[in-house]
């Protein structure tokens, strides 16, 4: 395999900034919006925004997929641990906040909360406790729905139930493109979400949008290069989608896992923590696997929770409206030791990056 | 703890069935779980959460570095 440090040359990636910063309009300002974050990481560890030039700033989307499950569905999870059932989770969940209380509050009243790398580690948990009832919490986007669907269509033990708060990013996408104060002039399209859903769902941004869209990956010169690629068609003035991260992004996607995605998840309308509801986001399980479903197998159901605590900036945040170092409460009030919002507990928080990166 | 959009690139070294043992360098073997992807032993994969995403390509990795090049050579000449 390519060597990665290929992709993280200093040489390349100097002169690559330099082809920016000539590219770069001599008026106005750029706005370039990514949504995954992985990318934020990408772009605060390295210092990729020091490169760029003043006035092309690039902002992050809501690509955390822990930050924009609404508190109601933590409320449930909550719920369900109280209620006796082993709640089996990924790490970045345990301690964001719900209405009241996080996961890690309910274990520390004695509920069975267990984290897990990966949802293979919960079934297996499910199975060597028969008499026990389990519930994993599918938390994340299309990069981590299709396990879901993979253990669903196996036939997971009957003790395994599912509180399914996946979400979609194309429509988000189509949330930010339609807000007229957020000024996008150009997307940096989420690499690993796209392994599963290929290209297509993007074309929409360019076609009807006019909005400049480019796939890249996770090293450094990918991301100054999708930098590039978009200042390059706003300069030319022909918005299009294109990919950036050949080595693992198909025109077509990973066909199997869109198969399986299809069989076990409808697509309705779900509500974003802090942005409202946004049309045909969420997955929610088809009526034939209902069985499987947490809800229903344990009557919790939330209606409503509180999205946003006092003070708490987070939907501002999540869509790059001001930056974690705006809100007043960031590494105050708000530290990844004592996070006030969902944004400050995940690793793919914006806020919880910056304060990594102590950027204050 | 995972970043959970994060897919780390490993190495297949043994396959059964639906498992794989796989190698994400420094001496680390996992089992995956490689039913979303068409993978042989040899091949690198893009892992989520104990999942292969992603068979990666070799061949595009290579013409990735090279591209990069050319539009930078290219835009010198201009």
């Amino acid at each position: 395999m390519v060597e990665r440090s290929k992709f993280r040359d200093p040489d390349l990636a100097k002169r690559v900034a330099e082809k920016i910063h000539k590219l770069a309009p001599k008026e106005g300002t750029v706005k370039i919006c990514h949504v995954c974050g992985t990318h934020e990481w990408t772009i605060t560890h390295y210092g990729i925004r020091s490169l760029l030039p003043q006035n092309v700033e690039v902002i992050a989307g809501p690509g955390c997929p822990v930050c924009i499950v609404p508190a109601s569905e933590f409320d449930e999870a909550v719920q369900l641990a109280l209620k006796g059932v082993a709640v089996t989770c990924f790490g970045d969940v345990l301690r964001v906040p719900g209405s009241t209380m996080s996961l890690l509050d309910a274990k520390a009243e004695g509920a069975d909360i267990r984290v897990v790398y990966s949802i293979a580690d919960a079934v297996k948990m499910a199975e060597k406790e028969p008499s026990k009832e389990f519930a994993f919490f599918a938390v994340g986007f299309e990069t981590t729905a299709p396990s879901t669907a993979v253990e669903i269509m196996g036939k997971p033990p009957e003790n395994l139930s599912f509180l399914v708060s996946h979400r979609l990013i194309p429509p988000a996408m189509k949330l930010l493109v339609e807000m007229e104060d957020l000024s996008l002039n150009g997307f940096i399209a989420p690499g690993h979400v796209s392994t599963i859903i290929g290209l297509k769902p993007y074309e929409v941004f360019p076609k009807v949008y006019g909005m400049p869209t480019v796939v890249a990956g996770f090293e450094p010169l990918d991301i100054l290069i999708g930098v590039y690629m978009i200042l390059k068609q706003l300069s030319e003035n022909k918005p299009r989608l294109e990919n950036e991260y050949v080595r693992a992004v198909h025109w077509e996607g990973n066909m199997k896992a869109q198969e399986l995605m299809q069989k076990v998840f409808d697509t309705v309308d779900g509500n974003w923590r802090g942005l409202g509801t946004i049309p045909s986001s969420k997955l929610n399980l088809y009526k034939n696997f209902t069985v499987y479903d947490a809800h229903l197998k344990h009557e919790v159901k939330v209606e409503k929770g509180v999205d946003i605590q006092k003070g708490c900036r987070c939907h501002l945040v999540v869509i790059g409206k001001i930056r974690p170092t705006e809100c007043p409460l960031f590494m105050k009030a708000c530290a990844p030791q004592k996070p006030v919002g969902a944004c400050m507990v995940s690793t793919e928080g914006t806020c919880r990056i910056w304060a990594k990166a102590q950027l204050s | 703890m995972i970043r959970m959009c994060l897919a780390i690139p490993a190495k297949v070294v043994n396959l059964k069935e639906d498992k794989a043992k796989v190698d994400f360098g420094e001496g680390v073997l996992r089992e995956v779980n490689v039913t979303l992807v068409n993978a042989n032993v040899g091949d690198y994969i893009l892992v989520h959460a104990g999942y292969a995403i992603q068979v990666l390509s070799e061949k595009e990795a290579q013409e990735t570095i090279q591209l990069w090049n050319e539009i930078l050579e290219a835009e010198t000449e201009t």
